[in-house]
């Protein structure tokens, strides 16, 4: 139950920060450190989940198929490979390497 | 009006279709990272910004609270309103317009938008990319969402690697240069730094945290991650800046130069 709220304040602030921009003056967001933040914190929280995801185990550090998830997202990235594909990739890879034995 | 004959219409339907097909992902790690059919569709609904999305499902996948979760995805949905004022620049919407288009205000829309250069077509872009998107991607992640409550054990189908593959694919794009490395490789050690001792779901806010510091005291691009990781334009769908929309605009000096920032990111 408490998921569903927090669930839905996430919502009405995307709907919030969405709107900002239509409805405050351009002058407020035209300092060049706003859009800076914005832009260095898309790159710190991506790259935090990404870590998160891949070596995270509670509140451990744990190393198992999803390195290698990992490594196989890497190489179809550096190969230009689509979104769905650099997923299916990195599923593809983890469940292997859970068949072959490597949690 | 033939509206098929409009580069930005067809521009607007292909990148829907590419960004719709991917809510089968978000769909299936939303069920299998714990959330129930309805609070997956509702976050494809009403939150409608993949990467804000992916961060919610994540941090509660790895037993995050629902705070955190809710703060991640906040922090990332920042960039939508930097976004918010370039198109209300650009399309000068009016009246219930104006409401309707912040809720499709994501990077696949803006880019596809800002793209162009004839206003009419900006229009075009951004109307056809965001209702094309938001109805592929609701349709796509109640595929997904179905799909995924019966796979069983998530595991056995990789589906904790699919969900690393799908935030170092958003990432990627980002990359580009030694500075978004940088900063990238900063707050992914800060990450694992802070795993340890606090609860799970804060690493990635402490991250966040570095991040900003980052970029309010360092003197770097005003648009270093704002950058394209869809391209519309391009000869290539993914992830590659070549001749993407944000350097026709730098050519072409468009209204968004003001706002400095190359909208095209993913949502």
């Amino acid at each position: 139950m408490t998921l569903w709220i927090w669930l839905l304040i996430a919502c009405v602030l995307a709907y919030a920060w969405k709107l900002v921009g239509y409805f405050v003056p351009a002058k407020f967001l035209e300092d060049p450190r706003t859009s800076r933040v914005a832009g260095t914190m898309t790159i710190g929280l991506l790259a935090s989940l990404t870590v998160v995801n891949a070596v995270v185990s509670g509140q451990a550090l744990a190393a198992d198929a999803r390195l290698g998830a990992l490594a196989a997202a890497a190489v179809a990235l550096v190969l230009r490979a689509p979104f769905l594909v650099v997923v299916i990739a990195g599923a593809g890879t983890a469940a292997l390497l859970r068949i072959l034995g490597w949690n | 009006m033939k509206l098929l004959a409009s580069p930005a219409v067809r521009v607007g339907i292909s990148i829907s279709i590419a960004t719709g097909l991917y809510g089968v992902s978000f769909g299936a790690l939303a069920v299998t990272s714990g959330l129930n059919f309805w609070q997956t569709m509702v976050l494809s609904l009403l939150l409608f910004s993949g990467g804000s999305q992916f961060a919610f499902i994540g941090v509660v996948a790895g037993g995050g609270s629902g705070l955190a979760a809710m703060s991640a995805a906040t922090l990332l949905g920042m960039r939508n309103g930097i976004y918010g004022m370039q198109l209300n620049a650009l399309l000068r919407p009016t009246g219930w317009r104006k409401y309707v288009g912040a809720q499709l205000t994501i990077d696949e829309s803006t880019a596809t938008s800002t793209g162009q250069t004839d206003p009419a077509e900006q229009q075009r872009g951004f109307w056809t990319a965001g209702i094309g998107v938001y109805v592929l991607w609701n349709l796509f992640t109640a595929v997904g969402a179905l799909a995924g409550s019966g796979l069983g054990d998530p595991k056995q189908w990789g589906l904790d690697g699919a969900a690393v593959a799908a935030f170092l694919a958003l990432l990627w794009p980002r990359l580009k240069g030694r500075e978004p490395i940088a900063i990238a490789v900063v707050c992914a050690v800060a990450t694992v730094v802070a795993v340890p001792f606090v609860p799970p779901g804060v690493p990635i806010l402490v991250a966040a945290v570095v991040a900003a510091l980052v970029g309010w005291f360092s003197h770097g691009r005003r648009d270093e991650g704002l950058e394209p990781d869809v391209e519309p334009y391009g000869t290539h769908g993914h992830g590659h800046h070549q001749d993407g929309p944000g350097d026709h605009q730098d050519r072409h000096g468009g209204p968004e130069r003001r706002s400095g920032t190359d909208p095209e990111a993913r949502a």
